[in-house]
This record gives C-alpha cells, structure tokens and sequence, in this order.
C-alpha cells in the first residue's frame, strides 16, 4: 500500500499499484489527444529486484509522486473526473464496478477508436515529433546502458579496495615507526569505499528511474502520434468519400465536419502537450544531470577530505624516545 | 641490450673530487644489466654485513592489463633505468660500499672490468646455498635479534607482494570506470544534435566526459612510481635475509668448531687417563684387538693436543669474528632501518598527494560538466 495525502486536508486515502494503473488507463481512454505520463514499470522481475526493499519501495513512490504532480500541473488532466475520484473517494473499488456498467452505456471507451483507416502521410511537424521521439529514446537507451556499466565497473573497484585498504593494516603490525601511517592510510581508503558505495547507490537510487521513465513516456508518446494519425485518416478517407459521390452541390455532411473538428482538436492538444513536455524535460534533465554531476563532486571531496587529513599524520615526526 | 646512465656521468665528477684517482673522466659508460647483477654479487660476498641494496626487477612485474607486461617496453625500460640509477644512488651513498674499488672502477672504467671483478675471485668466497641451508636448520644459538628480524624480513616480503598485487587489480578496475566515462562524451554529442535548448550544455558536458576519460592514464602512470618505491623494500627484504644467514652460517660455523674442540679435548682425556667414558668403535676394537702400544698412545695424544691448541685458537678468532660481525651487521641494519621509515614515510606522502591531485582533478572535471548541464 502506498499512502498520499493531498492538500485538501479532509482527504487522506489509501491507493495501491493497480489504482495507479486504473486511473491511468481511464486518463488514456477519457483523454486520447493528450500526452499521459508515465507510470513505473509494473513488473519487476522476481529474484533480480527485491519488491520489499527499502529502496525499491522509495523508488517506486518518488516515481508514482512525480506521476500525480504531472497530471496536478496539467491544465486540463488536472480536471478530470477519474483523478478527482481517485484523489477522494474512500472506496475506489466501488466507483471502478461502477464505471465500467456505465462505460458498457455510454460507449466511453469507444469515442475516439476508428477503424483500420490509414494515413497516406504524417504532417510534417507530427513526422518531426516522431523522428524525434525515436532518436531521443534511443539515446536515452544507451544512457541508461552506459550508466549501468559504470555501476557495475565502480562495484568491481569497491570489491578490490576493500581487499586493498587492510592490508595497510596488516603492514602497520609489522612495523613500529610507520605503524599509524600506515593504519592512517587503511583507515582512508577505507572511507573512501564508504563514499564510493554511496554513489553507487545514489546512482542506481536516482539516475537510473529517471531515464528509465522517459523511455515509457517516449513510447506512450508514439502510441498517441499514432492515434492522432488514425484520427486523420478517418477524416480524410470520409472527406475522399463524399468527393467521389459527385454531388451537385457538395456540401459537407455533418460526420465529416466531426472528424474534421476531431482531427484539429487532437493537433491542438497535441501541440500544447508537446510544448508543454519539451519544457518540462529540459527542466527535468537539466535537475537529472546536474544531480550526477554534484554525486560525482560529493563523491570527490568525501575522498580529498580522507586523503589531506592524514597528510599531517603522515608528516608527523614521531618523539625520540 | 644496452643501458646508457648519464646520470653516472655527474655521479663520477662528485667522487672524483674525494678520491685522487687518477683515471681520465670517461664522458659515459655502457652496462649491462648483467654487470649490474655481477657487480651487486660481489657486493654481496664482499660486504656480508652490509644489507645490499637491491636491483630493479629485470622482468616486469604485478602489470595490470593496460601496462604492458613486455620487457621491451619503452615505459617498463624506463622505469628500470630509474631503478638502476637508484641502485648506484644508494651503493654511493652507502659510507662503507662507496669506498669499494670495484665499484668505483665499474662507475669509471670502461674496458676490462669484468675481468677485474673476476680476478678478485670473490665467487670462490661465496657460501654455498645448501651449507647456509643446513646452517639455518642446525644452529643452536642465534642472536635472538637476527632471528627476530628474518621473521620480520618475511613477513614484509609477504605483505608487500600482496599489497602490489592488488594494487594492480585496482589500478585496473579504476581505468575501466574511467573509461566507460568515454561513452557519455558520444551520446552526449548525438543527443545535442537533435535536441534546440539542450543542445549546447549537452555537448560541451561531453567534452568534460571525454577529459574525465582521459585523465586516468597519466594519473595511474604517476602510480607506478609508488610501486616501484615500494617494490624496491619488497626486494630489500631478501637482502636483510642474506645478513641474518651469514649470521647463522657464522653461528653455526663456531658451534660446530666448540663442539669439534670439546669432542678432541675429550678423546686427549681417555686416551691420558685410559678411561672410555662414552661408547666408541674405536675403543671396542681396541679391547677385541687389543690395545694400543703407549708409544702409539703418546703419539696420538700429542697430535691431539696440537689440534686442540689450533682449536682453541681458531675458536677465538671464530668468536671474534662473530661477535665483529654482529656488531657491525647491526650497526648497518639500524642506518638501514632509519633509511627504510624515512624512504616509506616519503612513499606514503606521494601516494597521498597523488591521490588528493586525482580528487581535485575529478572535482573539477564534474563542476565544469555541472556548469554546462545548468546551462541547459
């Protein structure tokens, strides 16, 4: 169970994953021409990720958070109806039953799915939108990819300088003079594993969800441009239609007006929606990146601080006894 | 394969103003590194005494995988020139070893000096390797202190090793975070392509990635001159060693000529007195043969008694020479472990400022790249 308790101070309740899934599945269906975000991934592999630990779970809620904090910023997410419910209702579960007797009614789910129409060419801004999409996931890929590695390649290194640190220690009690020198440079080493797991973990705590989630965003993203196209498709497959009937007098009978008013609703909110996640990812990478980047300096000084304080060890002239 | 030492030059000009030797400045001389070996063995069975100070190693040694593990090396050739260098650094400014002829003739004669060495016939003064063997096995009373200090010299051999042979392993493990570090410089650079705002801060934080990537080669390349210092004590255990075996071939050597004199002194007894105290072939024979005439008696006995006299004398000057020996060994052991602290101190320092320099490196590296990323 994950809790959130939100402004209004009358509501305080109790969600868990699948709530989460639901309402992003109604968001999706009640809201197709807008971008939704992402959720984390739903499964986990069993025996590689511990579901129970401690990091896992803070990970999941930091990425479940930032879910609800997007659609609370999104002008016209933030009013649906399903997140209302889903934000205040005591029983979800209840309102869940009920919405899919009145989907089975009023055919909800089904307002915007056409047929299999298809779409000669994607405009060119939504083709650029696309092309983008691609490269970026892709890149954010090899990120991900690259960052793995160096956990993996920094874990080696702390297992060797845990063998490397005591042997300092070893040396120390065989000798006399350089005996605190040499536990001095045990003991440094020794904190610089400390700093090193640190980072690791940030790394693998922090970074790593972070890209992994505007992977999924990228691709839901695709699905939508896809939709977009259907919806097109349909407008114009039906506007060819009515061309070809050879008419007197053509005019545009009503359907086609719809899906022509569909097909520039969905460009606009599209649009707005692009711009708007344009804005928000550069804001989110620059944080992301910068984050990494101030680990890494963290990283550094906790070791120059070990390394110059045992220098006036090192430097120390021991008293003639 | 040839050495040249300029260095030696300038080592040669100090000397020359101390001695009055007559030789004629030779501008630079070529050794081998098998005349370093010769002149060291002479070292050794001359100055027995004297903790040696040790060569470089001939073959490479704990590599980590970038370095490479080839003799030929250009990096590896120069280290061990350094190491060489130092070797003749350390013999001169030994107050004993500097004053040796053959020392001074390797640093200045260019032509038979092998010969030379040779003619000394030091090889023939060296103890073989199984007596020193048995020694260390029989001997019955060794100076606690030299018995101390082998286990010590063991004890640093092993330690060392150890340390060196994982030090390599981090050495190895570090490149590799480094370079992965490459990677982002790439991707960065691809990413800045196709993205408006973004682009400039991404691309010039690659560039950091790439200087980050980079930095680790001199840095651990600068490493290796700790290992070396290190290695060098590594080897310097095993001359410690030698010290402590002459001690107890010496030992031995006099514990075998008291118990020789005493055995002698008694025989001279039971033969004078005609008592048989303890079993002897000899005696039973002669009880089945019969005994000796007392001409032949006399005759022995005075045979003895002459050995017994050179015994006595030998064993004094047996006794002399060990307790010279002691004395003397441990006046060097004490310059050298004063040498020893002092040098390691040194070596610690280094390595912890080398390790403060790679800190600030990295700081700066990742302030830069932060910068960049804020420009975004």
């Amino acid at each position: 169970f994950l809790t959130s308790e939100f402004d209004l101070p009358e509501y305080s309740v109790r969600r868990r994953y699948q709530d989460f899934d639901w309402l992003r599945n109604k968001l999706e269906e009640s809201q197709p021409t807008h971008l939704i975000p992402p959720l984390p991934e739903k499964f986990v592999v069993k025996g590689v990720v511990d579901r129970f630990s401690e990091e896992f779970v803070e990970t999941r809620r930091k990425a479940l958070d930032k879910f609800l904090k997007r659609i609370t910023d999104h002008p016209v997410l933030s009013f649906n109806e399903h997140f209302n419910v889903f934000l205040t209702a005591k029983d979800l579960n209840a309102y869940k039953k009920q919405g899919m007797a009145l989907l089975s009614k009023m055919g909800e789910s089904v307002k915007y799915v056409t047929g299999g129409y298809k779409l000669r060419s994607r405009p060119l801004e939504f083709a650029a939108i696309g092309e983008y999409l691609d490269t970026f996931s892709l890149k954010l890929g090899t990120i991900d990819r690259i960052a793995q590695r160096i956990i993996k390649e920094q874990l080696e290194y702390l297992v060797e300088l845990r063998e490397y640190g005591p042997i300092y220690s070893t040396w120390s009690g065989l000798e006399v003079e350089l005996s605190e020198p040499l536990e001095g440079v045990s003991a440094c080493i020794g904190n610089c594993c400390t700093a090193l797991e640190e980072l690791s973990e940030d790394m693998t705590d922090d970074f790593l969800p972070v890209l992994r989630e505007y992977i999924l965003y990228s691709e839901s993203m695709k699905n939508v441009l896809k939709k977009r196209d259907q919806v097109q498709a349909e407008y114009e497959a039906k506007l060819e239609a009515v061309a070809l009937k050879k008419e007197d007098r053509p005019k545009v009978p009503t359907d086609v007006e719809k899906c022509q008013d569909r097909v520039e609703c969905f460009n606009a909110d599209l649009k707005a929606d692009m711009e708007r996640w344009q804005n928000n990812k550069r804001q989110d990478f620059r944080q992301l990146l910068m984050g990494m980047a101030d680990k890494n300096i963290q990283y550094y000084e906790k070791c120059l601080t070990a390394w110059e304080s045992i220098i006036p060890l090192l430097q120390d002239k021991p008293e003639t006894k | 394969f040839y050495l040249t030492n300029v260095r030696t030059v300038l080592f040669f000009r100090a000397v020359e103003s101390q001695n009055e030797g007559q030789c004629s400045p030779v501008d630079s001389l070529w050794r081998r590194y098998s005349e370093f070996e010769l002149l060291r063995n002479y070292l050794l069975v001359t100055f027995p005494h004297i903790v040696v100070p040790p060569l470089p190693e001939k073959r490479a040694d704990f590599v980590w995988h970038k370095l490479s593990a080839d003799n030929m090396d250009p990096d590896f050739v120069e280290r061990r020139r350094i190491g060489l260098e130092n070797f003749l650094l350390r013999v001169a400014s030994h107050p004993v070893l500097c004053q040796d002829k053959i020392f001074y003739s390797f640093l200045t004669q260019e032509g038979g000096w092998k010969e030379m060495v040779n003619e000394t016939g030091f090889q023939l003064k060296a103890d073989s390797r199984l007596k020193a063997l048995n020694a260390t096995f029989r001997v019955k009373n060794p100076d606690k202190r030299f018995t101390e200090l082998k286990h010590y010299s063991d004890e640093l051999q092993s330690v060392i090793s150890h340390l060196l042979r994982v030090r390599a392993r981090v050495a190895d493990r570090l490149y590799g975070v480094y370079k992965v570090h490459g990677n982002y410089g790439r991707v960065f650079s691809e990413w800045s392509a196709i993205e408006k705002e973004m682009g400039d801060g991404l691309q010039s934080a690659g560039h950091h990635m790439d200087v980050y990537a980079a930095s680790i080669d001199d840095i651990l390349e600068e490493e290796e001159h700790y290992a070396d210092q290190l290695k060098e004590y590594l080897f310097y255990a095993e001359a410690l060693r030698a010290v402590c075996r002459k001690h107890e071939l010496m030992q031995y050597d006099l514990e075998m000529a008291a118990q020789d004199l005493t055995s002698k002194k008694q025989q001279c007894e039971e033969l004078a007195t005609g008592t048989v105290r303890t079993f002897s072939l000899k005696g039973m024979t002669s009880k089945l043969f019969g005994q000796e005439t007392p001409e032949q008696r006399e005759a022995k006995i005075k045979v003895l008694e002459e050995q017994i006299q050179e015994g006595e004398e030998q064993l004094k000057s047996k006794n002399l020479e060990g307790r010279d020996f002691v004395k003397s060994a441990w006046a060097d052991i004490e310059r050298f472990k004063e040498q020893k602290n002092h040098d390691l101190k040194e070596a610690l320092i280094s390595y912890a400022v080398m390790q403060i320099s790679m800190c600030k490196k990295g700081i700066q590296v990742w302030t830069n790249a932060k910068e960049c990323f804020s420009k975004m």
